[in-house]
């Protein structure tokens, strides 16, 4: 479903990315590891348009996406969060989950104004939706309280949730637990799974080695800009190159 | 006179205007180094340095030199004040920078108008003249080159307040200061240099800079107006655009640039598009290279 | 009226108000999305100039004259836009500055460049005299009614509203909030953004168009940094939280001049006052629900439960 062929990165002299080879199947969860300052958060920024490869390709679906710009990316059924959680903090929930179905609407500017049918039908259809979203992370009765305003955890599953809201088919999380305690972390990795049972991919970035065991397939480990590894959990916590990474960092992040 | 001195008169006079340019850009380039802030009431200032100049030499009969520092403290010191009020509670309260630019221009025009009621009630119209004999008049005569005195006066003074302010910021305690305060404000307050002193420093001498570049003008044309700091507004902001936000190497360069580009412009095509070459400058400048000629483009990060 | 008119405000007082209100709205599209321009009194002369010379030249009647205006200050909005939008904050504010009084300067020489490009054309010296310079254009006839302005205000208010409504208006706010989490919900923001910025020429260039005949003489300088700055002035007083607040912070500045007659020499004062003061004490300026209803929680809590401070998240 992506691939990215030989992507590089570099900002004047640091080398972000180099030549990195991934391949995220349809209807997989694919972790990706590695120390901090390895360059996870840049690959993600260049999958979704962020930012762009100095060099290499990202196809998704056969598509070359490393020029497109972000809403390009997205509307071609690619979604994300951030590692820090960059909501409409003076929006309300609700308004969060509108915002994020804004590729799926259809009416022009001129039936809003005009309070046309097609317009009224369409924005029902959204709130709609965005109920569904609510009900699903357990959100319903934040809907009109200001995402600003809400505890750090719900504010984390209502960045899940209004990326879900753009109807992406590849979903990337940015060390979707931080800060979570583990029965929030156990809930999230509850919800990936079942987000891959009804079929979607999902590539996570994640310091937190329980939820990676508990909801990857397979895992990607990053240093220096570099893919030193590639496996299921088990292979990749015996691989002797990821330990040494990791050595010294072992606790990192796994509050 | 043949083409090529009256090239050489032009370069002149494009140097003197140019120093002028430089000394009121660097005000901008300061304060933008040190506090990621654009001062938009530093043309107000400007004017200040004309103002105070002007009531020295007329009420306290104070010579040139005396009137020109007491219009660079002057100045300095409104530069201060003005860090207080329409600065420091914004910065306070981590408002967004642009609340910064908007108060400054509120400030700007409180005392653009404040001028303008001094000058109804002081001498029952808008502008004032310099009095007679301030600075020499009679033209220098080079060869057949003849220079207004008061033009080789801007030349030197601005050029030795520049050096000054270089040897300040690269070779003094308190020039390191202001960079590492430049550079990161939180480490500089960690490793125990006085943020707000450096601040308050940095406003005194961009204000001191644009006083003086203030009364210099006045005398060039050997008349003040509350509205003087208006025409060299965006003049000094195309300088600080051209040379790159926050250098101060840029602002000089900038400064001289615009001056050259002004003169020869005249020159060539007649005075009324004069400022409107400046600003096709200015915009091609921040469409095509926004960082400036000496700048760092900036980066913003996901 | 009569209790108005008592207290200084006649109906050219209440004209003056709506197209101040009328810009205030203009300037309040583009902050409502995160730009900071300072273009609007550009477009202003440019709607102005525009709907002047149809009335005047064409004999087209005001509403004619007023799309016109609309449509001369919106198409020139577009190249503006397209590069001058790439850039953020004050290098934005700088460029659109810089543009005004490209708008000045071209409106001051228009005659002569005309000239010229039909000296250089044909070859004939003429004296092509249309804008007249720094004199303006004089004589423009009173065209534009109070019915007329309400009409418009009440109009444009419905139109924000429901913008407001609508997935625009919504990718509009969120670009302001954070413009690249915004692109990552599929917003292209580029294009809002010039949209946006269209609207905003457009709106000050009916402005123009209405004051040009009210004022009945424009000339350049009557748009310059000092009416970018009113308007600014005006969204800065009332606030822009809401649509109401640019419109209540227009009429405002363009009454108490009126009422409070004293301040008449010290309008210019006031107007740096106003921006000064209300940036930096109340920045949500004065019609802000949000802001004051906190504020109204917080004097409460203060006084019913002293001593007890709950956190609270922010
Ligand atoms: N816009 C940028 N400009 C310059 N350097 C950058 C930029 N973005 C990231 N970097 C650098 O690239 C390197 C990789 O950063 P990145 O944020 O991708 O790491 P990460 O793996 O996500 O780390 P963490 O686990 O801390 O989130 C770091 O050294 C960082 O400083
Ligand atoms: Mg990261």
């Amino acid at each position: 479903m992506l691939e990215l062929k030989n992507v590089s990165r570099n900002f004047g002299g640091l080398q972000a990315l180099s030549n990195v080879n991934m391949v995220v199947p349809k209807g997989r969860v694919v972790g990706l590891i590695g120390p901090n300052g390895a360059g996870k958060t840049t690959l993600i920024n260049n999958i979704s348009g962020l930012d762009h490869p100095n060099s290499g390709a990202i196809l998704f679906e056969g598509v070359d996406l490393c020029k497109a710009p972000p809403h390009v990316v997205t509307r071609a059924g690619i979604a994300r969060t951030y590692q820090n959680i960059r909501l409409f903090g003076e929006m309300t929930v609700l308004e969060n989950l509108l915002i994020g179905q804004h590729g799926r609407g259809r009416a022009t500017v001129f039936e809003a104004l005009a309070y046309l049918p097609r317009y009224r039908r369409e924005e029902a259809a959204l709130r709609e939706r965005a109920r569904t979203l609510l009900e699903r992370f357990q959100l319903e009765r934040f809907a009109h309280m200001r995402a600003s305003a809400l505890p750090y955890g719900d504010q984390r599953r209502l960045e899940m949730a209004r990326a879900l809201a753009t109807g992406p088919k590849l979903l990337l999380l940015d060390e979707p637990t931080a800060g979570m305690n583990p029965a929030e972390t156990s809930a999230l990795g509850e919800q990936v799974l079942r987000l891959r049972d009804e079929g979607m991919t999902i590539l996570v970035i994640e310091h937190d080695m329980s939820l990676i065991r508990q909801v990857c397939d397979e895992i990607y480990v990053l240093n220096f800009g570099q893919i030193i590894a590639h496996g299921d959990p088990d292979e990749i916590s015996h691989n002797p190159l990821v330990i040494e990474a990791y050595l010294g960092e072992e606790d990192d992040g796994a509050a | 006179m043949d083409s090529g001195q009256q090239f050489l008169q032009q370069l002149i006079n494009a140097l003197s205007l140019g120093t002028i340019y430089s000394l009121f850009a660097l005000g901008y380039a300061l304060v933008f180094s040190v506090l990621g802030v654009l001062n938009l009431a530093h043309s107000a200032i400007f004017t200040a340095g004309a103002v105070i100049g002007l009531l020295l030499m007329r009420y306290v009969n104070a010579s040139a030199p005396v009137a020109f520092l007491g219009a660079m403290i002057g100045a300095g010191l409104l530069g201060i004040i003005l860090e207080w009020i329409a600065f420091r509670p914004l910065r306070k309260r981590g408002a967004p920078r642009i609340s910064q630019l908007i108060s400054s221009i509120g400030a700007a025009i409180l005392i653009v108008n404040g001028f303008q009621l001094l000058f109804q009630s002081l001498f029952g119209r808008t502008e004032e003249y310099f009095p007679r004999g301030i600075v020499a008049e009679q033209p220098i005569l080079i060869g057949s080159l003849s220079i207004q005195p008061i033009r080789l006066i801007i030349l030197v003074v601005s050029l030795a307040l520049m050096l000054l302010l270089q040897f300040l910021v690269r070779r003094t305690k308190v020039g390191m200061a202001m960079r590492s305060v430049a550079f990161n404000q939180r480490t500089s307050s960690l490793l125990g240099v006085n943020v707000n002193w450096v601040f308050m420093l940095t406003f005194f001498l961009a204000g001191a800079l644009g006083g003086a570049g203030g009364l210099l003008y006045g005398l060039s044309f050997s008349r003040v107006t509350p509205f003087m700091g208006q025409d060299i507004a965006l003049i000094g902001l195309t300088a600080i655009v051209l040379g790159g936000m926050g250098s101060i190497q840029g602002a000089v360069l900038g400064g001289f640039l615009v001056a050259i580009f002004q003169t020869f412009s005249i020159a060539l095509g007649g005075s009324s598009y004069r400022d409107a070459f400046v600003f096709i400058i200015l915009f091609l400048i921040l469409l095509v290279r926004p960082q400036g000629l000496l700048g760092q483009p900036e980066q913003n990060r996901a | 009226m009569n209790f108005l008119g008592s207290i200084g405000i006649s109906e050219a007082v209440i004209q003056f108000m709506l197209v101040n209100a009328i810009l205030g709205l203009s300037i309040y599209v583009t902050l409502y999305t995160g730009m900071f321009t300072l273009a609007n009194a550009g477009f202003m002369a440019i709607g102005a100039y525009t709907g002047v010379l149809l009335t005047q030249q064409l004999d087209w009647p005001l509403w004619a004259g007023v799309i016109g205006g609309m449509v001369a200050a919106g198409v020139i909005a577009v190249p503006i836009g397209l590069p001058v939008l790439r850039l953020r904050d004050i290098y934005l504010a700088i460029a659109t500055i810089g543009f005004g009084e490209v708008v000045r300067i071209v409106l001051l020489n228009f005659d002569q460049i005309v000239s010229s490009l039909i000296e250089l054309t044909t070859g004939e010296r003429t004296r092509f005299a249309l804008v007249n310079g720094a004199r303006g254009i004089r004589g423009i006839p009173k065209l534009t009614e109070t019915w007329h302005l309400v009409f418009f205000v009440l109009l444009l208010a419905y139109v924000l509203y429901r913008l407001h409504r609508s997935r625009l208006g919504r990718a509009m706010a969120a670009i302001r909030q954070d413009e690249l989490a915004a692109a990552n919900m599929g917003i292209d923001v580029v294009y809002v953004k010039n949209v946006v910025f269209v609207l905003g020429a457009m709106i000050a260039g009916a402005a123009g168009v209405f004051s040009g005949h009210l004022t009945r003489i424009i000339t350049p300088d009557a748009y310059g940094f000092s009416q970018a700055v009113d308007i600014l002035a005006f969204a800065v007083l009332g606030g822009t939280s809401t649509l109401v607040g640019p419109i209540v912070g227009g009429m405002v500045l363009g009454a108490l001049p009126e009422v409070l007659r004293f301040m008449q020499q010290y309008r210019g004062l006031f107007n740096g006052l106003v921006l000064l003061l209300f940036i930096v004490y109340l920045p949500g300026g004065l019609i802000n629900p949000a802001g004051w209803s906190s504020l109204w929680r917080q004097a409460r809590r203060e006084r019913s439960s002293q001593g007890e401070t709950l956190p609270e998240a922010s």
